[in-house]
């Protein structure tokens, strides 16, 4: 069935032209909402990994 | 707002760094086994548990899934758990993780060696063990997925999403190329044949690169480098259209391993085009790495760890420029086949994946061992040296892969071609060869001073199995409205829906015509099923690792229709499953080699090869002249292949005895004609006749 449906899509010459559209679109989409991105969420984010909650454990080090 | 405390659980952490050390150390070990036996046969121990063949499976795999694979688990229990502000989801389920992991590890290092393959490069593994890894991989995912969902922190970091990423499209990729028909316990065949099954493979064996060995350490990167930097990513935003458009644009690229085939043209050129596209997000991230260290480089100086990061991401840069260089079709031509590829993925083995899991190491283990470093120097030693072996692993083989493609391309004035024995081409390397085990050597080496240094460290100190952490509750209130970016990291399953969306839209640009539209795969009358005894002379090829150095693929050049004879046409691999096409040119090409050579050439060859071929590098396969096969092993292949499509007639199997009788008494007459003293029932004669066979449906034709 699916098949026969692909073989009808006007000689597929639709398929490349949908993959265009889907990659362009995805890609303007894309820079155009990170431009727009608000700038306090930005620098909340980039120091996530730094922020330390973690308690120190008291430790014997044998050094 | 209530304050939390719980504990980060570094006891599974410090599993997977076990099982890190010890699986690098021997995939290291085998590595360097392998290569010294590409210049000294003789390490090849006759034995068939320790040829090359069925060796270069078990070091790809111990490399890339149990060295990389355990480190990947390692950093992300280890990050996830910190940038989500919660203990994983499930204890139970992490374990399972980490002992359903080391026991496929321990099934491939049984069964890998024991012959047990089904070919398709870093899919080795049966299909008992597939199921294995499909079955832990979601446990891994669950967890994850739990753990996101019970975090304290609202938004996901960008390591988080890559994590996700690699889940949902490892778990995607591993099922559909690993879709396969049981023989019996321990063999199967790939659902797809030839074309179709190149495809797959490589759309799986290209992301298999991006997405266990680019993505979960993008992730690791965007963590860990800003850790040990102690300073945030140079930019966020770039992170974020690093993320999205490195696994949209990714899965696109895999035909590129497929240049010049039989693959159809158009699936080519895309390749081709996206693979070009991948350094713009690649080299994103790369510079996104390297400028984190902006105003910070005075601390590479002192800190190993920076060091060991900064060679990572350089080479991660190198060889994602490379990588798309080596997918123009001119640049292709050269490249393809020869050790120039091998040079390539050791710049990102050896530099990216070993050296961003050795800095993550010094930076994890003290901390979970609540010391400091054994020896600063030791490491800064494990650096330089690890960098001087990957330079002499990587070089050599630069210039013996420009070296023999060259050579294997050169004519003489008249036309001819200058370097008609093959053998020639690779003698011509020996020596670099060498070279690239020395430039291994440095490397382990590099690896055995960190493992002690790592040991001592630990010892230093005590284990924190559960460290203590407070943060507060994440409010179970309604936020509505924000930047689109921001609603998606608050919402971890449409984002990992969303990503699933990013990464099927190429693979199903690319498969969905190959598999649909019968013109790419053009048939040919004169091409029919192997016989019994042909395939099953195919499944000791495949056992015995042939693939690993000898392509069935004569691609439309001169130089190798001159060498091999009529280029390969995609018409003729209608009945393969699986596919056979290799990656890599150790030895000849074998497409055209059915009728080539008298079958007494073959058994002698098998032999000892170095009696047909003086100075070969070629293994002896000395056991498939005492080896039998039985009749009753191969009726149950024609019932299976038939159901894949194949066209046996029905009742076929009741011929089958007769059939190999027949066929086989042919080949012991010529043998004994010879002087060959053998019987119909040896493996030998099996893959003689495969061997035979190969490429010669459509000679035939032209003789008629």
């Amino acid at each position: 069935m699916y098949k026969q449906v692909l073989e009808r899509i006007d000689e597929i010459a639709m398929w490349p032209i949908i993959s265009l559209i889907i990659f362009f679109s995805f890609f303007v989409g894309l820079i155009w909402w990170v431009v727009r991105l608000d700038k306090g969420h930005i620098s909340k984010m980039e120091n996530l990994p730094n922020e330390d909650d973690t308690i120190p454990t008291p430790v014997k080090s044998k050094l | 707002m209530q304050i939390e405390k719980f504990q980060y659980d570094n006891k599974i952490v410090k599993y997977f760094v076990i099982a890190t050390v010890i699986f690098g150390l021997v995939g290291m070990l085998v590595g360097l086994l392998i290569a010294i036996q590409l210049f000294y046969p003789v390490f090849n121990f006759d034995l068939p548990y320790t040829t090359f063949g069925r060796l270069r499976p078990l070091h790809t795999n111990a490399v890339i899934f149990a060295f990389v694979g355990n480190a990947m688990f390692a950093g992300t229990y280890y990050s996830a758990q910190r940038l989500l502000k919660s203990r994983m989801f499930s204890d139970k389920l992490s374990w399972i993780n980490f002992w359903g992991w080391q026991l496929i590890i321990l099934a491939a290092a049984i069964t890998l060696p024991l012959g047990l393959t089904t070919s398709k490069e870093y899919a080795e593994l049966e299909w008992p063990i597939d199921i294995a890894i499909a079955l832990v991989w979601v446990v891994f995912g669950i967890n994850l997925i739990g753990t996101i969902l019970k975090r304290r922190e609202r938004h996901m970091y960008v390591a988080i999403w890559f994590f996700i990423a690699t889940f949902v499209t490892v778990a995607v990729l591993h099922i559909v190329n690993s879709l396969e028909l049981p023989v019996s316990a321990f063999k199967s065949y790939s659902i797809y044949a030839g074309v179709q099954d190149a495809l797959v493979q490589w759309w799986y064996g290209h992301n298999a690169v991006a997405f266990f060995l680019t993505t979960p350490f993008l992730g690791l990167m965007y963590y860990f480098l800003p850790k040990a930097a102690n300073r945030p990513v140079y930019s966020y935003k770039l992170s974020i259209i690093h993320f999205w458009s490195l696994i949209f644009i990714y899965i696109w690229a895999g035909p590129h391993h497929l240049l010049y085939t039989s693959l159809p043209d158009w699936a080519q050129t895309l390749g081709v085009v996206f693979s070009i596209m991948l350094i713009a997000p690649s080299w994103g991230g790369m510079l996104n790495g390297l400028l984190t260290l902006r105003g910070a480089w005075d601390r590479v100086r002192e800190e190993p760890i920076l060091k060991f990061m900064v060679v990572a991401v350089t080479a991660y840069g190198m060889a994602t420029f490379e990588g798309p260089m080596l997918s123009l079709k001119s640049v292709n031509a050269i490249a393809h086949y020869s050790d120039w590829i091998i040079a390539h993925v050791h710049i990102g083995g050896l530099g990216w994946n070993g050296f961003l899991i050795f800095g993550m190491l010094y930076w994890m283990i003290p901390r979970m061992w609540g010391t400091k470093l054994y020896s600063l120097k030791l490491a800064n030693f494990h650096f330089w040296i690890g960098t001087l072996g990957i330079i002499f692993y990587a070089l050599p083989l630069y210039v013996a892969g420009l070296t023999q493609s060259l050579m294997w391309k050169q004519f003489t004035e008249e036309g001819l071609l200058q370097y008609p024995n093959f053998l020639e081409t690779v003698i011509q390397i020996v020596p670099m060869y060498m070279l690239r085990a020395l430039g291994g050597l440095l490397y382990l080496i590099g690896t055995i001073v960190m493992s002690y240094n790592l040991v001592k460290t630990a010892k230093s100190g005590i284990f924190i199995a559960n460290e203590d952490a407070e943060a507060p509750a994440l409010e179970k209130k309604k936020i509505v409205g924000g930047h689109w970016h921001s609603v998606l990291e608050r919402k971890p399953i449409i984002f990992t829906g969303l990503a699933l969306v990013a990464v099927l839209i190429g693979g199903v640009v690319e498969m969905v015509p190959t598999f649909l539209i019968k013109s790419n795969v053009p048939t040919i009358e004169s091409v029919t099923p192997y016989t019994s005894l042909e395939l099953h002379g195919r499944d000791i090829y495949i056992r015995e690792g042939c693939v690993s150095c000898h392509s069935q693929m004569v691609r439309p050049f001169r130089s190798e229709t001159e060498r091999y004879g009529e280029y390969s046409k995609a018409g003729e691999f209608v009945y393969d499953h699986p596919f056979l096409w290799g990656s890599k040119r150790t030895g000849p090409d074998l497409h055209r080699v059915g009728q080539k050579y008298p079958d007494s050439w073959h058994y002698y060859h098998m032999l000892d090869p170095t009696t047909m071929s003086p100075g070969s590098l070629m293994p002896a396969y000395p056991w498939l002249m005492k080896d039998t096969y039985s009749v009753d092993e191969i009726k149950p292949k024609i019932t299976v292949m038939r159901k894949l499509g194949v066209p046996y007639p029905e009742g076929h199997e009741d011929q089958v005895d007769a059939e190999i009788n027949a066929q086989s008494a042919g080949i012991v007459k010529r043998l004994t004609d010879a002087g060959i003293d053998t019987k119909q029932d040896k493996e030998i004669i099996a893959l003689i006749a495969y061997l035979q066979r190969l490429g010669t449906d459509i000679k035939l034709k032209a003789e008629n």
